[in-house]
């Protein structure tokens, strides 16, 4: 079995323009791997390539173990308004007409600490909950590959903080890429960080060294705020 | 509380200027008098009210089925748009006082061609705004279902209409605000029974009186239709930001858009 996912592609063009240049993406199995990037560069359009929510550009491939199925985080909470907390975190299974697995979804929400909100709409709970309850619901779905775009960029810092530290505990061995604009976000979980550099073909990648630390990293460690400098940096000269 | 109170200054001015200018009764009675024919020829009024009620009820159950169906039928097939949407309208183009002879001369003088009046022109406003409420799903409810495996019934049944069922409730609302409307012109153009035959005899014989009177059993029945709908709909809905919130009184709700 490879070690990672990979994704050969030729270029990519959307609405008459030249997004993604040519480029070979590797994501390692069981890693967490941050892609950063300007906005506008195309990290999402990568994203949705990978989660089958784009058409593969010809010439393009993907590499990865056959059946592997994608759970997907998006920048809101996407929960239904109309359901508690229990069926948006059930809502995979309902959707394909399966009977839901109650009692590892009682389980995952005492997991992301919302024991006790199950019978909630989304509606009564707070901004960093329903991030919470977004993220029980991408767990439900046990895929090996977790596509997330900017997760946690609707809630407070400390929120964020604290949901970093989780979903990296939660999301230990399966394989992730989390877009994210927040550099101390991508050097706290990633075991690979990705910048994608726009550029007259198509926007490239380029790998950007990460600390030694395992994840999730504290943010006071000194290595992490040294590649943090590093990383903003690299950044604003991207844009 | 304020709108009765509205209510009755209004009343009272009424009631003070017929005194004061002498208004013969035929042309416009006094509230008092109206109140005292309603009161003489209740027995008369209610059963005219009963027709009416039934035309209006069974028009908004058969009107909100039909419009539900051509909001489904736009939203799934394609062709629908092309074909139904200019149909949809040009039955609101042509108005209901129209063909209101046509439809009596065709479905008769009783309840029939009522419902069916009532019916195109409630139609119309619960198909618009339900068919508006399905093309306006949350896109990115759209991509996780896309990312769950859901088929396209699935993401019909369990995302697209309940998301689209906000747009459906003022779309009824409309509708129970229009209903009567269509009961009262069938009953104008022909018709043995209703509020609106009784009008149309009680003008022809100048009994102002008994025109207000039911008159005023029509606006109480259309207020009652209004307020009811609404309550039922925020009680079905109570997820939706209107049933948490109330008009008057703001409430602050835990993270509402955090």
């Amino acid at each position: 079995m490879a070690s990672s996912i990979g994704l050969l592609l030729p270029g990519m063009r959307l609405g008459g323009r030249d997004v993604l240049g040519a480029a070979h993406f590797h994501f390692p199995i069981g890693r967490i791997t941050a892609l950063l990037g300007p906005s506008g560069v195309g990290k999402s359009t990568l994203l949705r390539l990978l989660a089958g929510l784009l058409p593969l550009p010809p010439g393009a491939r993907l590499d990865a173990p056959p059946g592997a199925r994608i759970a997907w985080m998006g920048q809101q909470d996407l929960l239904l308004p109309w359901l508690d907390l229990l069926g948006n975190v059930t809502l995979g299974a309902r959707l394909r007409g399966a009977r839901p697995d109650m009692a590892r979804a009682r389980a995952l929400i005492a997991e992301v600490g919302l024991k006790g909100h199950e019978a909630a709409r989304p509606a009564e709970l707070s901004g960093g909950m329903r991030q919470r309850a977004a993220l029980a619901r991408t767990l439900m779905e046990d895929r090996p590959l977790v596509l997330m775009d900017e997760p946690f960029s609707a809630v407070d810092a400390p929120t964020r903080h604290r949901l970093q530290t989780l979903a990296a505990t939660l999301l230990r061995g399966r394989t992730v890429v989390l877009v994210t604009h927040d550099p101390l976000e991508a050097l706290r979980l990633a075991d690979q960080v990705l910048v994608l550099r726009p550029a007259p073909g198509g926007a490239l990648p380029e790998a950007h060294p990460v600390p030694a630390a395992p994840v999730p990293r504290p943010a006071q460690d000194p290595a992490v705020m040294a590649a943090q400098a590093a990383l903003l940096e690299r950044l604003a000269e991207a844009a | 509380m304020r709108p009765l109170l509205a209510a009755f200054g209004l009343i009272l001015l009424w009631e003070g200027f017929v005194r004061l200018s002498g208004v013969p009764p035929f042309l416009l009675p006094a509230p008092l008098r109206v109140a005292e024919v309603l009161w003489l020829r209740w027995h008369i009024l209610w059963g005219h009210a009963l027709t009416t009620g039934a035309e209006i009820l069974l028009g908004l159950l058969l009107g909100t089925l039909l419009g539900v169906a051509v909001a489904l039928a736009l939203a799934l097939w394609r062709g629908g748009r092309r074909w139904l949407l200019p149909l949809l309208v040009a039955s609101q183009a042509i108005p209901v006082f129209a063909i209101a002879p046509l439809l009596t001369l065709w479905l008769g003088f009783g309840l029939a061609s009522k419902i069916a009046m009532a019916t195109i022109i409630i139609f119309f406003p619960v198909a618009t705004a339900f068919y508006d409420g399905l093309r306006r799903t949350e896109p990115g409810w759209l991509d996780l279902a896309a990312t769950m495996g859901a088929s396209r019934f699935a993401v019909l049944w369990r995302i697209r209409v309940p998301a689209a069922l906000p747009g459906l409730a003022s779309g009824l609302r409309v509708a129970a605000a229009v209903a009567p409307i269509g009961a009262v012109v069938g009953e104008w153009v022909g018709a043995s029974a209703g509020l609106g035959y009784v009008m149309l005899q009680a003008n022809g014989r100048s009994q102002t009186d008994m025109m207000f009177a039911a008159l005023a059993v029509l606006a109480a029945m259309a207020m009652a239709l209004w307020f009811a709908t609404d309550r039922l709909l925020r009680a079905l809905l109570p997820w939706q930001p209107d049933a948490l919130r109330d008009d008057d009184i703001p409430k602050a709700l835990p993270g509402g858009t955090a």
